[in-house]
């Protein structure tokens, strides 16, 4: 105890210290700006508010987890028991003052960080997706704009519908620069509607229709996967979203009205036809995937995509 | 209770002990011992490790090339479905009750638990549901493929129409495991509330004993909404009911919420007694009190309370009110708090130690290590709009894996080999031991690191097959996997020879304050007999010179002269 208590006070130690602080939070800043970049491209309006959001949480992790780790390397490095010494330390039985420090400055940090998330959820609610997202389509659709795209999830398949265009397809196009509905549902099980440029993630519920903003900002080939396990083919029921300008949107969705129906996108059916020709399967039995949705473009999946 | 009642005989070299080569046959009978039902958890479990780990290395053969190509989907599904329910069921409960059976009565100077045949039942259902799961891999189904959360309605879809399915399996083995762990939950509880030694008030109680006393309280209140929900399940499956089925009116999130009021909590139980765990070990290994012993107890009782408020955060994007996402939010971020308080604590205690280390202590060093890289994901993750984006993905993967192995296993890997001497009457191997810390240590951030970067890229979990834009990072978490494969032979190399040729243990080999250190190595069946001590100061007087109990010295010498 006494012997600790001059050293706290010494002043190449807290220069030390302040100095090692100093460089933490210049580290903390530079990884923060770092974490932007392990982000897919941001295709949406919601997708700066996530990854700033993310950035400054990367930071502040950064800085916690280091911060704990020096403690950790220095009384490894100070506080070894020399070889074949048995004898007890100092005995330091706690302090209340730190213990106050170290409950009070957590609770005020995790309380900002949730202040400034709730702040965002507000924003990002406000310009598109979440705020409609829930109970049944009454109540959901209440006020909010028609939803111009249907969008039906099935074991395994996605199948978009313009009603307005008497359009459906297996490639989801989207305009950019406006505020789109989408009106999820499920004709199965629980499947997530998930497009990682987007930022933006839904269950998409069966027995439910759940009306869901989005607003594209950013021209581009995305992906769109099935988040909820739904069965065999969870893994292949991922297709493509294309966001294109407007005038590019209305283009195709009037050449869309003029295609034939025929087959749409979806790897499980065509997997498992591969299966069934094969003499015996090497798997367990599995739930038949429902026939490719019968659409006026299917579009592709194969193609490159920006995230 | 006096020293003229204490009798050197308590020391009776005739007592059978656990281990003892003449008697190895009681490890596989209806034993009421807490220590050979201790024993009996804990081989099990480590079975079930080896059964689980060996599911995860063909997963993540699977998952070293993008396409589905070792195994089929179908097998992928019924693999990671059987890998969490193992791990967390088979592997992760039950040996945390062995460590329970062990070390409670011991640390808290009673003879046995406080209903040992329940006890014994208790341990008894383990290989009992065990049996029943692993059976599921024969039925004409296959096994139960729908994840370790079998949400309905993909979990009630059951190709072939049979009445005995890999689902109804999963489901009845998953209601055993609850029963099991109510009847340890009751026993474990009665035993810290009613049988501590004369003077061990709660606050000189260890604080393993206060997280256990923590961890199976929330067992007993959050297991019936578990079983309950499961029942319910087990219905729409074969009884054609429609608690969840949409066509029927059913609700399928309702699932959700019944599964998560029980599976949040259920991940601090498994966390709870390894904060235990460190804060018994740091306080031995770096030679100082405990810091704050009082705060990092109150704050095991605090996480129980926020344990029970926070499960809607594993439900942001299943359809939740705006409002329910804020409030579960700020719940969740305040589980930081007490958390933050034992980490604190456990840096005060090594600030200024004298640190040995030896394995249990790297063990420790590195369960929280990975511990607080996995509280700063899960700050991440309770944050709405992050999690929106992460949820599903493997970012979820990574940051479990770290509390759940990197911290939670670590923590009972250091358990073992702290108290190996005292259970078993034998050292262990220093050296394969830090192999074995080594070779996990570099595994487990390996193989759990990567999942990060994946899942903020965009890769969902669960998957068989993946775009090729994630190889990369899916080689080095497979190259982890496996090296975490081969952690495994040093560690049950060391236990098995260490057990059999292992240098004998004297009775307090880390010269650890503690009841159980008062006792033989290993104790004799019933503990302290007549001669229970009584407790006179709290639990980590380490350099303070202060005795634990009364007549310490008495006590010490007839360790001695055994
Ligand atoms: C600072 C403390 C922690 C916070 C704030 C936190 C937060 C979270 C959140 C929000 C999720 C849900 C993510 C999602 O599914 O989208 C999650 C998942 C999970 N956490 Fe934590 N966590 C913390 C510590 C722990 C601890 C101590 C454990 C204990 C073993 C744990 C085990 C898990 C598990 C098993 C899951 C995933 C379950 C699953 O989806 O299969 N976490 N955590
Ligand atoms: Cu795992
Ligand atoms: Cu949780």
């Amino acid at each position: 105890m006494t012997s600790s208590a001059p050293a706290r006070f010494n002043p190449a130690a807290v220069a030390a210290v302040s100095a090692w602080v100093g460089l933490l939070v210049l580290l903390s800043h530079w990884l923060g700006q770092q974490a932007y970049r392990w982000l897919p491209v941001q295709a949406s309006s919601a997708a700066p508010l996530v990854d700033d959001l993310f950035s400054l949480e990367t930071a502040i992790a950064c800085f916690v987890f280091v911060g704990v780790v020096s403690v950790m390397a220095y009384v490894l490095l100070f506080n070894r028991a020399e070889k074949y010494d048995m004898d007890d330390a100092a005995p330091v039985e706690g302090n209340t003052l730190l213990e106050i420090i170290w409950t009070v400055i957590p609770l005020v940090l995790v309380m900002a960080i949730a202040w400034t998330t709730i702040g965002v959820n507000r924003e990002i609610g406000a310009i598109g997706p979440m705020d409609h997202s829930h109970g049944n389509t009454n109540e959901a659709m209440a006020g909010a704009p028609t939803a111009e795209i249907q969008v039906i999830a099935r074991q395994w398949s996605w199948e978009f519908r313009y009603p307005d265009a008497a359009v459906s397809s297996t490639e989801l196009h989207l305009p950019a620069g406006r505020r789109v509905g989408l009106q999820l549902e499920s004709a199965d099980v629980i499947h997530g509607f998930y497009v990682p440029a987007f930022r933006l993630k839904q269950q998409v519920i069966p027995g439910r229709s759940i009306a869901f903003f989005i607003t594209p900002t950013r021209e581009g080939r995305y992906r769109l996967r099935d988040s909820e396990y739904s069965g065999t083919w969870f893994a292949a029921n991922q297709v493509d979203v294309v966001v294109q300008s407007e005038n590019a949107y209305q283009d195709w969705l009037t050449r869309a009205a003029t295609q034939p129906l025929r087959p749409g996108i979806s790897d499980a059916s065509r997997e498992y036809a591969q299966q069934q020709s094969r003499l015996r399967s090497s798997g367990y039995p599995t739930v038949r995937p429902a026939p490719p949705p019968m659409v006026n473009v299917p579009g592709s999946n194969t193609l490159p995509h920006a995230g | 209770m006096t020293l003229t009642s204490l009798d050197p005989g308590i020391l009776k070299a005739s007592h059978p002990v656990p281990g003892a080569p003449n008697n190895w046959k009681r490890f596989f009978s209806f034993n009421t011992d807490a220590k050979v039902i201790g024993i009996q958890y804990i081989v099990t479990s480590l079975f079930f490790l080896l059964v689980g780990g060996l599911l995860a290395m063909i997963m993540r053969g699977e998952l070293i090339t993008p396409e589905a190509d070792l195994v089929d989907r179908t097998v992928y599904n019924a693999l990671y479905t059987m890998h969490g329910t193992i791990m967390l069921f088979l592997f992760m409960f039950p040996v945390l009750n062995g460590l329970n059976n062990l070390l409670i009565p011991c640390m808290i100077g009673a003879p046995d638990m406080a209903f040992p045949r329940l006890n014994a039942a208790a341990f008894w259902l383990v290989p009992v549901f065990g049996v029943i799961l692993m059976a599921s891999f024969l039925v004409p189904g296959g096994p139960a493929a729908s994840g370790w959360w079998s949400y309905p309605p993909v979990s009630l879809q059951n190709p072939l129409g049979h009445l005995i399915n890999g689902e109804a399996l999963w489901i009845t083995a998953v209601a055993l495991s609850g029963v099991s762990s109510i009847m340890g939950a009751v026993n474990f509880v009665t035993t810290i509330l009613r049988m501590r030694a004369p003077g061990m008030t709660f606050f000189r109680m260890p604080i393993f004993c206060w997280t256990a006393l923590s961890a199976q309280t929330i067992q007993l209140i959050g297991l019936p909404a578990l079983t309950g929900g499961a029942v319910m399940l087990l219905f729409d499956l074969v009884a054609g009911t429609s608690f969840y089925r949409p066509e029927g009116g059913g609700d399928p999130v309702l699932y959700q919420h019944f599964f998560w009021f029980y599976s949040h909590p259920a991940v601090y139980v498994i966390i709870l007694p390894v904060f235990g765990i460190f804060s018994e070990l740091f306080p031995v290994h770096a030679r100082k009190p405990l810091f704050g012993y009082v705060f990092v107890a109150i704050a095991s009782l605090v996480i129980v309370g926020l344990s029970l408020v926070v499960w809607v955060h594993h439900m942001f994007p299943s359809g939740v009110p705006q409002w329910m996402r804020d409030l579960f939010m700020v719940s969740t971020m305040l589980i930081a708090v007490p958390t933050g308080i034992k980490v604190f604590a456990w840096l005060g205690t090594l600030w200024g130690g004298k640190i040995q280390l030896n394995t249990p202590m790297l063990f420790s060093l590195g369960g929280l290590f990975n511990f607080v890289f996995a509280g700063v994901t899960g700050i991440m993750l309770a944050t709405v709009p992050v999690d929106i984006h992460v949820n599903n993905t493997y970012f979820v993967v990574g940051h479990f894996h770290y509390v759940i192995y990197g911290a939670a296993t670590m923590g009972v890997y250091a358990a073992i080999y702290h108290w190996f001497p005292k259970f078993t009457g034998h050292m262990y191997f220093e050296g394969l031991g830090k192999l074995h810390f080594l070779l996990t240590f570099v595994g487990t951030n390996l193989n759990f690191f990567p999942m990060h970067p994946l899942g903020l890229m965009g890769m969902p979990r669960r998957v068989s097959s993946y775009d090729p834009e994630f190889a990369f990072w899916n080689v080095i978490a497979s190259l982890g996997g496996f090296l975490l494969g081969v952690s495994i032979i040093p560690f049950l190399l060391n236990l098995v020879s260490s057990w059999v040729w292992g240098p004998k243990a004297p009775a307090n080999p880390w010269k650890a304050i503690g009841l159980e250190w008062l006792l033989p190595s290993p104790p004799p069946a019933e503990n302290f007999e007549d001669n229970v001590p009584t407790v006179i100061s709290g639990p980590y007087g380490y350099g303070t010179g202060k005795p634990l109990v009364e007549h310490q010295e008495a006590y010490e010498r007839a360790l001695q002269e055994a």
